[in-house]
């Protein structure tokens, strides 16, 4: 084949009839990838699957890598904010009676933290990490739904635009991330800035629960031929239990900051005990939501840390089955947890009981991992890379947090410790050490794929360190601190308590913990413009997203890869076997069977549109209108309704019609 | 890396319906998500009147009639809704035109009698937490008849035009079917919940 043949007709007069039966036109067929020599299918699929150059062509990208850098990028953005909010907060604490802030931006600096750090940072930047990773490592060539995937992101910049041009007007919310009733009802927060929360929270979930569908469909119906159940990656099992978690969690914190709005705008009763409502109703949805939240973020660090632990151990995982098994049994039990971040409302004794019990007994599982990973490492023969530091850190600090979590589990203590900075050291030391040690390690591990360009081993080795030693010293005095009765979100304390000289020191190490990520960034950016070349496959790992080059290219794979084993690149070292027949000349990818993943359609992929930045740019005008009046919903439906039919209406591709 | 061609997918369809499609398997995930909101929101109404030893806090009894004649209506639309499916299977465009219109049209008649069915509550939804209750369940499924039956008739549009020729296009149909049964499906619990739970303490 020719160069000439590529500006040629874009579509090749049939070569057979298509069989389809009914009323269907006929497919226009065209040129397949059987028998092209390389240069020529790389040319074809390039054209094909490429991001139209120009900044429309940018807004319109539907590429799921592209859609994700985006996202990586933008949640590391929000990542530094939430950190700067907290290192404000620090400062201010790191002596008595400072006066540094006053109480009404302290409180509104420790809720953009919370907020920030959970729905703009932690759960997009496991998401995306998915978007980029999960169609690569299940041999396809984009996201299911890649227009909704596009929308998620420009919904989730919106959200947190939202968020923060709020903060900088002083109307960020100030009552904390889970905004309790009736401190954030209509009696007792005036203002817009409970208002803000809870639509905050409205585009943040949209988003999510758009990413979630987008997963779930990716891993069920676009594996590569012979990905059978029991062939797919661990970190995709990890991605696709997260995105059940999601479906089913989300939905309640949606509900619960709508009910708020509504109790806000018009005057509805739902949270409000003088009129039938009631203000527990507020905790028990929020939690349903909030504390499957943790696994949200958390399961994806297991993934990661599955797909780390095996190429650096130099063998497969071991206890494949379980490790998978775990995740499941992780993602039910998350929903039996939420009352015990209720301990102190004083509910019913049995309650209580069962949810310690429960609370007991999701540890098992997360057990089950931490021994499967240390029986791969055991039996491996590990090398010692950054990742693999990082993945050590997370051990040692999930494992500390996990079992302050098995204290705070039992009621009495509980009760005892409720507020106070105890509980703060508690979910930093799971949430940090669970997900962010995980996600340093993983951005390490995964960045020469996305940048074609290692990071420099001697400053993530002092990244580690520094991270490891700030966060413990930051963190673990808390744990002391609490015990001695200082609570939570207060602004300041006074001297004669005596907390002064531990603040002082947790302060010294939540700097050197921010030091940590300033040096982590200069590794990000020289890693980038002047890392070592990485090849395809730096590590020698197994999964399918090294087989390809780095960075992928559009189309991801030349052709899509055929699956035997668990680790696809080890059992075939030399040669990947491949499937031919698809079309190049249009958006052309394998749609497969749930289970076995036997070849089944040959789907049309969609094209680039500007439409979901409109339909964001709809929807997120209408939130944003919405916390000032109701009928905010009926003007905006219009709009949101035309820019949904400019999405879907066909536009004459291939991928349109056929 | 090298690669070794062993498969060939060139005879593969095109186009695939019902589970066979992305389509329907996302279809079905936005079911499960918003299923899950129908789920939580009567779980609020039900922890609320178990809270409350006088619900309904002594507000009048809802008229049911409007709820009636719209659950009629829905379980009604259910027979064409599915023979409209069985066309748009075996890809025949004229009757699935038919089907259209006339699903637009069972849409549309239910919409009417919804609003004449919030007056019929007898409460407003600023009385009291009952009142505010009865609003947001009905309030929440009127949206999803509303959206659906607007995606509903831009499709029939969208089948009188040259684009309906298309596998796709039928499948879009399909999945249209499949979520108009949801739409339904989700009436039943909230029809019982409002109306009818009142009636029975």
């Amino acid at each position: 084949m020719s160069s000439a043949d590529l500006t040629s007709e874009r579509d090749l007069p049939p070569e057979r009839e298509a069989t389809a039966k009914g009323d269907v036109a006929p497919e226009r067929d065209g040129p397949r990838d059987t028998g092209m020599d390389d240069a020529s299918l790389h040319r074809w699929l390039a054209r094909t699957w490429r991001t139209p150059p120009g900044i429309i062509g940018a807004l319109s990208s539907v590429d799921h890598k592209v859609v994700a850098r985006r996202y990586l990028i933008t949640a590391f953005v929000f990542l530094c904010l939430g950190g700067l909010n907290a290192v404000a907060m620090r400062i201010q604490l790191s002596g008595p009676q400072r006066g540094l802030i006053g109480p009404d931006l302290y409180n509104q600096l420790f809720t953009m933290h919370g907020v920030t750090m959970m729905f703009l940072f932690a759960v997009p930047i496991v998401q995306a990490t998915g978007i980029y990773l999960v169609p690569l490592m299940v041999g396809s060539r984009n996201i299911a739904f890649p227009r909704l995937n596009a929308f998620s992101y420009w919904i989730y910049v919106s959200g947190g635009l939202f968020a923060w041009v709020s903060f900088a007007l002083s109307m960020a919310p100030d009552v904390g991330w889970f905004a309790y009733v009736p401190l954030s009802g209509p009696e007792f927060g005036p203002g817009k800035r409970a208002d803000v929360w809870a639509q905050m929270i409205t585009y943040t979930e949209v988003s999510s629960l758009a990413v979630a569908v987008a997963t779930i469909v990716t891993v069920f119906k676009q594996r590569a031929p012979g990905m059978s159940l029991d062939k797919i990656p661990l970190y995709v099992w990890a991605l696709l239990v997260t995105s059940f978690v999601v479906v089913f969690a989300m939905p309640a914190v949606m509900i619960t900051s709508t009910f708020l709005i509504l109790d806000r705008l018009v005057g509805t009763h739902i949270f409000n005990p003088a009129e039938g409502g009631d203000a527990l109703l507020f905790q028990h949805l929020f939690w349903f939501f909030g504390h499957p939240e943790v696994y949200i973020i958390f399961l994806p660090a297991t993934g990661m840390v599955s797909a780390i632990i095996p190429a650096f151990a130099r063998r497969p995982a071991f206890g494949h089955l379980g490790l998978v098994l775990s995740l499941i049994a992780v993602g039910f039990l998350s929903f039996g947890l939420w009352v015990h971040h209720m301990f102190a409302t004083g509910l019913p004794k049995l309650g209580a009981s069962f949810f310690t019990a429960s609370s007991m007994l999701i540890a098992i599982p997360n057990g089950v991992q931490i021994f499967c990973w240390l029986a791969t490492l055991w039996d491996g023969r590990p090398v010692i890379r950054t990742p693999l530091l990082f993945v050590f850190g997370f051990f040692f600090i999930f494992v500390i947090g996990g079992l302050t979590g098995v204290m705070l589990a039992s009621v009495p203590l509980d009760l005892q410790v409720h507020d106070t900075y105890f509980v703060v050291a508690h979910f930093h030391y799971v949430l940090i050490g669970g997900s962010v040690f995980p996600l340093l390690g993983a951005a390490y591990f995964w960045f020469p794929k996305i940048t074609g360009r290692m990071m420099s081993e001697r400053l993530g080795h002092w990244h580690f360190w520094l991270a490891f030693i700030g966060f413990n010293a930051a963190f673990f005095p808390m744990h002391l601190v609490g015990l001695w009765g200082m609570p939570r979100r207060v602004y300041t304390y006074p001297a004669e308590l005596g907390w002064g000289n531990i603040n002082l020191f947790i302060t010294g190490g939540a700097v050197l913990f921010f030091l940590s990520f300033v040096l982590f960034t200069l590794n990000l950016v020289h890693g980038a413009l002047k890392g070592a070349p990485a090849g395809d496959n730096p590590w020698d790992a197994g999964t399918l997203e090294w087989a390809t080059s780095s960075p992928p290219p559009s189309y991801n794979f030349a052709r899509i890869p055929i699956v035997t084993n668990v680790e696809p690149l080890w059992a075939e070292r030399e040669v990947l076997p491949v499937a031919t027949g698809l079309r190049v000349d249009v958006r052309e990818l394998l749609i497969s069977t749930v289970a076995e993943a036997h070849p089944d359609i040959r789907e049309k992929s969609a094209t680039p549109s500007i439409w979901p930045l409109f339909a964001a740019i709809a929807v997120g005008g209408t939130f944003l209108y919405s916390i000032f009046t109701p009928w905010a919903i009926v003007w905006g439906a219009a709009p949101i309704a035309i820019t949904l039919i400019g999405w879907f209406w066909p536009k004459d591709t291939p991928e349109d019609e056929e | 890396m090298k690669q070794r061609p062993v498969a060939d997918l060139s005879g593969l369809p095109s186009f695939g319906l019902g589970p066979r499609s992305p389509t329907w398997w996302g279809t079905l995930g936005f079911m499960a998500l918003e299923g899950m909101g129908f789920a939580l929101a009567a779980g609020a109404y039900l922890y609320l009147a178990t809270l409350w030893p006088n619900w309904r806090l002594s507000a009048p009894e809802p008229n049911h009639w409007p709820g009636t004649i719209v659950t009629l209506l829905l379980i009604v639309s259910l027979v064409p809704n599915h023979i409209l499916n069985g066309y748009a299977k075996q890809c025949a465009i004229g009757p699935v035109r038919i089907g259209m219109v006339v699903m637009s049209l069972l849409g549309i008649a239910p919409l009417i009698v919804r609003w004449f069915e919030f007056p019929t509550l007898n409460i407003y939804w600023d009385t009291n937490a009952y009142g505010s209750m009865l609003w947001v369940l009905l309030g929440l499924h009127t949206t999803h008849l509303i959206t659906d039956v607007g995606e509903t008739i831009v499709l029939t549009v969208l089948m009188f035009t040259r684009h309906a020729y298309s596998g796709r296009r039928f499948g879009d149909v399909g999945d249209n079917a499949f979520y108009w049964d949801f739409v339904v499906l989700t009436w039943i619990p909230i029809y019982l919940l409002i109306y009818w739970m009142p009636r029975l303490g």
